[in-house]
């Protein structure tokens, strides 16, 4: 680490870690079974909490992983700006990176995956890494970010994470109504979101009054009306892709531009292209070859 | 595999294609293949594996930091005639294309249906997707939208095993590891690229452009502070300084003030409400720092703005015979502050500066003049440029912004990583390559190279930025 810039938090937690024995990190335990049960005999430890520096006029924000994301959008709101993360209730900021699932306005706001700019994890042998850079744009070395997001922690333990923030909208607004989705997506400039459950589908606007308004208008003549907001996300999520194919469920909900669906019942997926498992093998292998990082996680299996 | 048409083994090919737009001289191309198919593709990796070769992947050469230049005669794989775009899906605003499709090309085809390709490097006449892959390009219009990889799907690759595989998914999402984030920008290390799956985005119904003027950079600078502070996200914020401007209005007469210290062009986009309360407050802000304000009335005055500022390498040509462009970031509440420094490194090294950058994103392109013929130039030029990274780093800065690592930054990765930080970044790579056959001599930093430093000569226009 470059700089000076490990914290003693971050030194503490990499001792904590160690390097040898099975370890996992435990945030909020709203997603704890995702990918995959962890085994009894897996140390817990947690990850440094606490904003560490947020300067609004960069919209970037440094904060431990185990903040809590309520707790980060909370921070954020004071200076009128917000995170691209879920706002899951005592989840944290680093748990939602390694489980990677969208926030419900990630059509209009941008993929999880595109909101993590530098993170420090601790490797298998117990040292910290660096990954990624502070600034909104960095194409120093591989993008090892990306890959952290939704690894549910089996290539390194995230300690720290710098996020990039935006502007929090002026207005917003949900809608829903029995109108096709493919529709609202085309005729709406730049919804937030949309949702579709097969008959009825939810879009939240965002933005100006006047363009709220207009876009707003737009939606009602497509059969859209006001509304509180969408039911909450199922359980499990689907690749969109499954649902093309054909797989019946008996209840689902859609949510474009993410590629992902929701449903209630777990389900067996189409066996992967034997090349992308092998490439997941060998990452495994190259970042964790004694398999001691949150055991029993599966990546390809996290719905 | 190919056709013999389709394979170059000619000495003055093989030379010719020993550089792309950076300053590196030196390289030489073994054979080079100019395939038309994915299995074309693995038809040439397994050539090179047969002959112990290593494989470099190509697209139109416009790299500015060494990444597409060959060492040690590996073989080239050329995707200049996998140029085609394979589909459309305008509702799921989202198309399939070849590697070596012309990025402004794809917006074009996409005028019809509303939509375009959000990144925008300067180079967007001639540079292909697939290099825009290869180093998670950028462009002025990154500020709002992202880079490449967040305009990235899902790509095609052939491994260096042969293996064609296909990583992300075209609506979104692919279950495990984002394999398809890991592989963009990886600048030809991991494989080579045979189909993009990219996300387009709709025409904005509103847009406005302004163009601000200053009598001091600190003003400009603190103007595009201020804007973002203010919760603004323009769809472009760029910053050109006095030499710049004046290059270019001798050039192609944009209007631009030849007696501003600096200007800032601001484009906001998108609904127009949002649009005229955004670019009322740009104009406000900008005034209250001392600038002055002129909007475009319409879209011929707004056109012209941004040829100045995307002309601004060409114009440069008539000043200074050859020159180096680097490329740092900074945070954006630095940006005042380090520019200061690069004109106090630029004159210390008695060199001429000119500034033309993405300035929303703290993205600076300092662009060093000079003429190779004087004696003792370039050490100067290096001397100048290593301070600058320095400069940037110092700050929390980074090294590239947008044109990669390549060969020009390998040897400064130690300055921002660990050795700790370096080794996962490899075992990256050889997970997807595990005998380090793909590009090899690029990013990490190893031994010594076999290509060396020179100055640049004459590259294509629009290459630069």
């Amino acid at each position: 680490m470059p700089n000076g810039e490990t914290g003693a938090a971050l030194e503490s937690f990499a001792a904590e870690v160690g390097s040898d024995g099975p370890v996992a990190v435990v945030g909020g335990r709203t997603h704890w079974e995702v990918g995959g049960p962890c085994p009894d005999d897996t140390r817990l430890v947690r990850a440094p909490s606490g904003v560490r520096s947020f300067d609004p006029a960069d919209m970037t924000i440094r904060v431990g992983a185990g903040t809590l994301v309520e707790e980060l959008d909370a921070v954020l709101a004071e200076a009128g700006q917000r995170a691209n993360l879920p706002i899951v209730p005592e989840a944290t900021v680093g748990g939602v990176l390694v489980v990677g699932r969208d926030d419900v306005h990630a059509l209009g706001r941008g993929r999880l995956r595109d909101v993590l700019l530098e993170a420090v994890y601790v490797a298998e042998d117990g040292r910290l890494v660096k990954v990624g850079g502070p600034t909104v744009k960095n194409v120093s070395g591989f993008d090892l970010c990306r890959l952290l997001v939704g690894s549910l922690g089996t290539l390194g333990l995230v300690g720290e994470v710098i996020l990039r923030t935006w502007p929090r909208p002026a207005v917003q607004q949900w809608l829903s109504g029995p109108c096709d989705p493919a529709v609202l997506r085309r005729e709406l400039y730049w919804p937030s979101s949309i949702l579709w459950d097969g008959q009825t589908s939810w879009v939240h606007l965002e933005g100006h009054e006047s363009d709220v308004e207009s876009e707003a208008e737009l939606a009602r003549s497509l059969g859209c009306n006001p509304t509180d907001g969408p039911p909450s996300l199922p359980a499990h999520r689907v690749p969109t892709a499954a649902l093309e194919a054909g797989r019946l469920f008996d209840s689902y909900l859609v949510q474009f531009g993410t590629g992902s669906a929701y449903v209630h019942e777990p389900f067996p997926l189409p066996e992967p292209d034997p090349a992308v498992v092998a490439l997941h093998r060998r990452l495994k292998a190259e970042f964790d070859p004694r398999g001691r990082l949150n055991p029993g996680r599966d990546p390809l299996a996290a719905l | 595999m190919l056709p013999t048409d389709r394979i170059r083994s000619a000495s003055l090919e093989r030379s010719l294609l020993g550089r792309d737009a950076s300053i590196f001289e030196g390289g030489r191309a073994g054979p080079v293949c100019f395939p038309v198919s994915t299995e074309e593709v693995q038809g040439c990796v397994d050539a090179a594996r047969r002959h112990n070769r290593a494989v470099v992947p190509r697209g139109a050469g416009t790299g500015l930091a060494g990444g597409a230049v060959p060492l040690e005669e590996p073989l080239v794989v050329v995707t200049t005639k996998m140029n085609r775009l394979l589909s459309v899906d305008a509702d799921r605003r989202m198309a399939w294309v070849q590697p070596g499709m012309i990025n402004l090309d794809l917006s074009r085809a996409t005028a019809p249906y509303g939509l375009h390709f959000a990144p925008d490097p300067s180079s967007q006449q001639v540079c292909s997707l697939g290099g825009n892959v290869g180093t998670n390009a950028g462009g002025p219009h990154c500020l709002a939208h992202g880079v490449t990889s967040a305009h990235v799907l899902a790509v095609e690759v052939v491994l260096t095993s042969g293996e064609a595989v296909v990583l992300g998914e075209s609506d979104g999402w692919a279950p495990g590891l984002d394999l398809r984030g890991a592989y963009v920008g990886s600048e030809g290390m991991m494989g080579i690229t045979t189909a993009i799956a990219v996300r387009l985005t709709p025409d904005p119904p509103a847009v406005q452009t302004l163009l601000l003027a200053f009598d001091s950079v600190d003003s400009a600078a603190q103007t595009v502070s201020a804007v973002i502070a203010d919760g603004i996200v323009p769809a472009a914020i760029e910053m050109m300084d006095n030499n710049i401007i004046r290059a270019v209005e001798e050039f192609v007469g944009a209007g631009f003030p030849t007696d501003a210290a600096a200007v800032v062009i601001v484009e906001v986009d998108g609904l127009p409400g949002g649009v005229a309360a955004e670019a009322d407050r740009v104009a406000e802000l900008a005034l209250g720092l001392g600038g002055s304000v002129r909007r475009a009335a319409d879209d011929n005055e707004r056109a012209l703005l941004w040829k100045g500022r995307k002309s601004a390498f060409g114009a440069i040509a008539r000043i200074k015979p050859n020159y180096y462009l680097h490329d740092t970031v900074v945070p954006r509440t630095r940006l005042a502050e380090v520019m200061k420094q690069v004109y106090e490194i630029v004159e210390e090294h008695e060199l001429q500066v000119m500034n033309v950058f993405h300035a929303g994103d703290g993205n600076l392109h300092p662009m060093l003049l000079f003429d190779r013929r004087e004696p003792g130039i370039m050490p100067r030029v290096h001397a100048a440029g290593a301070a600058i990274i320095e400069a940037s780093l110092a700050v929390g800065g980074v090294l590239s912004g947008e044109h990669g690592i390549g060969m020009e930054k390998r040897d400064f990765m130690p300055l921002m990583f660990s050795e700790a930080d370096l080794d996962a970044q490899a075992r990256l790579r050889r997970a997807f390559d595990p005998e380090e056959m793909a590009n090899p001599g690029k990013v990490l930093p190893t031994g010594a190279s076999c290509a060396d430093v020179n100055a640049l000569d004459k590259v294509p226009e629009g290459v630069w930025g």
